[in-house]
């Protein structure tokens, strides 16, 4: 349940932009979750909705953005977005890839006032 | 009525709000910052910390990670026969001594943390221990993550390398089902491989699945019964450790 620290991490980080920019509350929060970030979105919210009481975010809501895993051949240059988890190049079948996107998480944006 | 302040001045709604954007230094009304950053900004703060402290002692850090039982103590205990190299371990349990104590009884330098409930090790918890290391006596510090195959994926601990283990009595299949964890790793080790003929796990179709979905890990076949095993996964540290 790792979940709950990142949420930590999550709310420490929002407080700090709001308090930057002069906000009384934060309103939503929007996020993107790799699906091979290791964070399952669903324990995410409700881990959220526990900790967040409180806080800045304390009204917040999540927006959670559920991001595939993209990868880009370092041979053909093709981009593939994976179905399932074998990190093959669609075009020419070459293992020899990189992963732009979907293994991470980030806070993208936030809504506050 | 104005929003912001919920007076009841009608009509110039417009001019009101102008004149609180001036006198407010608080934000009247909702705005939408971008922001872009990582949600484990700090803890990937502090891992980089951590790498650039082994970076100037000249030691490779090295992140055990397995199920409970794969044996990263014992594999920890018995290299310490074959190694050229010199290295401490950072052990990490949700509760005792008992793997720090077994390192100790073989001579090895290691600090326990005790994580009581957490899931895994972070990077701060582990610059902590690092206080208790002499980096400037060892070659390569070990991290034996907590015994979990989901939460220590998603944490940078500040070692420069990822070595994952997998035992046979484990059953098939767990490379598939745990695909984070399995992504991570530099290295992956089939451990208690002496063990084979006694269970149904065909190691070729899990190596072809390890191959799919992470195709530049190395991988190494375990036994601390097989001495010329051990010497292999020694090999593979003192060449990383050169290429450093």
């Amino acid at each position: 349940m790792h979940e709950y620290s990142i949420v930590q991490a999550l709310l420490n980080q929002c407080e700090d932009i709001a308090t930057q920019n002069g906000a009384e509350r934060v309103l939503k929060i929007y996020l993107k979750i790799g699906v091979m970030s290791g964070v399952e979105p669903y324990l995410l919210k409700s881990a959220f909705d526990t900790f967040k009481q409180e806080t800045l975010c304390a009204q917040a809501e999540l927006d959670i953005q559920s991001q595939p895993v993209v990868i880009r051949c370092k041979e053909c240059n093709e981009e593939t977005t994976l179905e399932v988890f074998r990190y093959i190049c669609k075009k020419c079948g070459s293992n020899s890839v990189e992963v732009i996107d979907g293994e991470d998480m980030y806070l993208m944006s936030l809504e506050m006032e | 009525m104005c929003v912001d302040c919920g007076c009841s001045v009608r009509g110039k709604e417009e001019e009101h709000e102008h004149h609180h954007v001036h006198d407010n230094p608080h934000l009247n009304d909702s705005k939408t910052i971008e922001v872009i950053k990582s949600l484990l900004d700090k803890n990937d703060h502090e891992a980089a910390h951590n790498r650039a402290h082994f970076d100037k002692h000249n030691v490779l850090g090295i992140n055990l990670m397995s199920s409970p039982g794969s044996g990263k103590t014992t594999l920890l205990e018995a290299l310490k026969d074959v190694a050229d190299f010199s290295y401490s371990v950072v052990e990490g349990d949700l509760e005792t001594n008992k793997d720090a104590d077994r390192l100790s009884a073989k001579g090895i330098q290691a600090v326990q943390i005790q994580t009581g409930s957490a899931c895994h090790l972070d990077a701060l918890m582990v610059h902590k221990a690092l206080h208790d290391i002499d980096l400037d006596t060892i070659d390569v510090c070990f991290v034996e993550n907590v015994g979990n195959l989901v939460c220590p994926a998603s944490y940078d601990v500040g070692t420069h390398l990822n070595v994952v283990l997998v035992s046979i009595p484990e059953g098939e299949d767990k490379i598939a089902k745990y695909p984070v964890m399995f992504r991570k790793a530099d290295l992956v080790l089939f451990t208690k491989v002496d063990l084979l003929p006694y269970f149904e796990y065909d190691i070729q179709k899990e190596k072809a699945a390890l191959r799919a979905l992470n195709p530049s890990a190395d991988i190494l076949e375990i036994s601390t019964k097989d001495i010329d095993s051990l010497r292999a996964f020694a090999q593979w540290i003192d060449f990383k450790k050169k290429m450093r």
